[in-house]
């Protein structure tokens, strides 16, 4: 393709380096955060991926979407086998025999994967500091297996492990905060992305892999099936997610927070939720409930980015 | 691929089923899937890129005359293209047969 001649898109990286032939679902924007994401590493990346959606639907043997080494893993330790390969690979380099040059180690899973199964490989090569980047679609369920509800499906969210109905709201406990988790862990770079706002993703992902030291990028992913909304909103979703506050932007370089985006005006909660077969179910009082929890925790972000100023 | 890749027996892969092959899922054509196809009204097309953007099949490319289309061997039809664009040329129609 040659350059493209309006629009700020004709910045952005032709080539594919996760290439179409992929078996997502239709309107699938987990599998397009990928497709951003790969743009925005080059060629000159290892990628280490646990089991999910995004592994399944780019590797059925004996084909692959991916243009660089990537490596399948069990579900619970691609952030330990991408410290391998960034340790080894260094060590080979020290003593020349393979040429020096910038390697992006990345590993990568989904939410279950990263906020689950995956949490003490990852916090271990988060504390070993390793020269890596943790990227963690969150599609807010383990989707890949049909919809079961993991530790970063929100309150209130109906999947087929916390079905709505008579006597329960669907999930009952809040959503894990990933992206804190890894703040806690004091490295040097961590920021929360969302496909919808693919300028934003695909600078936060470069800044992570040039950041000497561990970084962790937390990619909300819209799925369409999971969420039951039509295939064509994937993005609206997720622009939807960011504006109603529900998903804040924002970066947190050496401990200062930075937020990225500032909705112009803050949505309800109601502009996000209406229209999700997941979150169906809800009252009035039960979505109130939930817009209070939503502002206090944005304004806690809004708070620690403005304290950096 | 030298063969296709149904008649590919097991004996033939690699030791720990590594693929030797980059980007070879293109042979898988995700077209078939699609019930509805996007056209593109070219003479309206700003050719802004934002349907290339935000494909997830990766399967936008551009006509010889600057517009942009849908490869349909692997457009799936999910129908972002046509809800994203900002000028709203691009139309689902249902795929006959
Ligand atoms: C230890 C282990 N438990 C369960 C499974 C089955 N399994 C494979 S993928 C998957 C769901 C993955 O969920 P998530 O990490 O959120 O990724 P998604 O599919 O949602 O993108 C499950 C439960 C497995 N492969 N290994
Ligand atoms: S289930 Fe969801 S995340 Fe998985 S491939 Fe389908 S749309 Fe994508
Ligand atoms: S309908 Fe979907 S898969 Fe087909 S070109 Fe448009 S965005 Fe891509
Ligand atoms: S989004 Fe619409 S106007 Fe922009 S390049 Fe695509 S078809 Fe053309
Ligand atoms: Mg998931």
């Amino acid at each position: 393709m040659d350059k493209f001649s309006v629009f700020s898109s004709r910045l952005v990286e032709k080539s594919e380096n996760f290439t179409s032939g992929h078996r997502a679902c239709q309107g699938c924007a987990e599998a397009l955060a990928v497709r951003h994401v790969m743009k925005a590493l080059g060629r000159d990346t290892v990628v280490a991926m646990s089991t999910g959606c995004m592994e399944i639907i780019s590797s059925p043997l004996p084909l692959t979407s991916w243009r660089v080494p990537w490596i399948h893993n069990a579900f619970e330790n691609s952030a330990a086998v991408i410290s391998g390969c960034e340790s080894g690979m260094k060590a080979m380099m020290r003593k020349g025999k393979i040429p020096a040059k910038k390697i992006n180690f990345v590993a990568m899973g989904g939410d279950g994967a990263t906020a689950d199964i995956g949490m003490g490989a990852l916090s271990g090569a988060l504390e070993r500091g390793h020269d890596m980047v943790y990227i963690c679609y969150d599609n807010e369920a383990y989707m890949n297996t049909g919809i079961q509800r993991s530790s970063s499906t929100p309150y209130g969210a109906s999947t087929t492990t916390s079905p709505a109905g008579k006597v329960s709201i669907g999930q009952h406990t809040q959503k894990k905060n990933m992206a804190q988790i890894a703040v806690a862990h004091n490295i040097p770079y961590v920021a929360t992305a969302c496909s919808s706002f693919p300028f934003d993703l695909m600078e936060k992902v470069k800044r992570a892999a040039e950041t000497p030291g561990a970084a962790y990028v937390h990619v909300l992913s819209v799925c369409p099936t999971g969420w039951r909304i039509p295939t064509q909103d994937a993005i609206k979703y997720g622009r939807l997610a960011v504006d109603s506050c529900v998903f804040p932007l924002y970066e947190v370089i050496e401990g200062e927070y930075r937020l990225s985006y500032k909705p112009y005006k803050k949505l309800p909660l109601t502009e996000y939720l209406k229209g999700q077969g997941r979150f169906r179910h809800l009252t009035d009082k039960e979505i109130q409930m939930i817009q209070q929890r939503v502002d206090k925790d944005y304004e806690r972000i809004l708070r620690l980015s403005e304290e950096e100023k | 691929m030298a063969k296709p890749m149904e008649k590919i027996t097991w004996q033939e892969l690699e030791t720990g089923s590594v693929v030797t092959e980059i980007g070879n899922a293109r042979e898988y054509e995700t077209g078939s899937w699609r019930s509805e196809r996007p056209v593109v009204e070219a003479s309206q097309c700003i050719k802004c890129g934002v349907c290339w953007l935000f494909c997830p099949d990766a399967c936008i490319v551009r006509a010889s005359d600057g517009h942009f289309e849908a490869d349909l061997t692997y457009c799936k039809g999910c129908g972002i293209c046509a809800k994203e664009c900002p000028v709203g040329c691009i139309t689902m129609i249902t795929e006959e047969g």
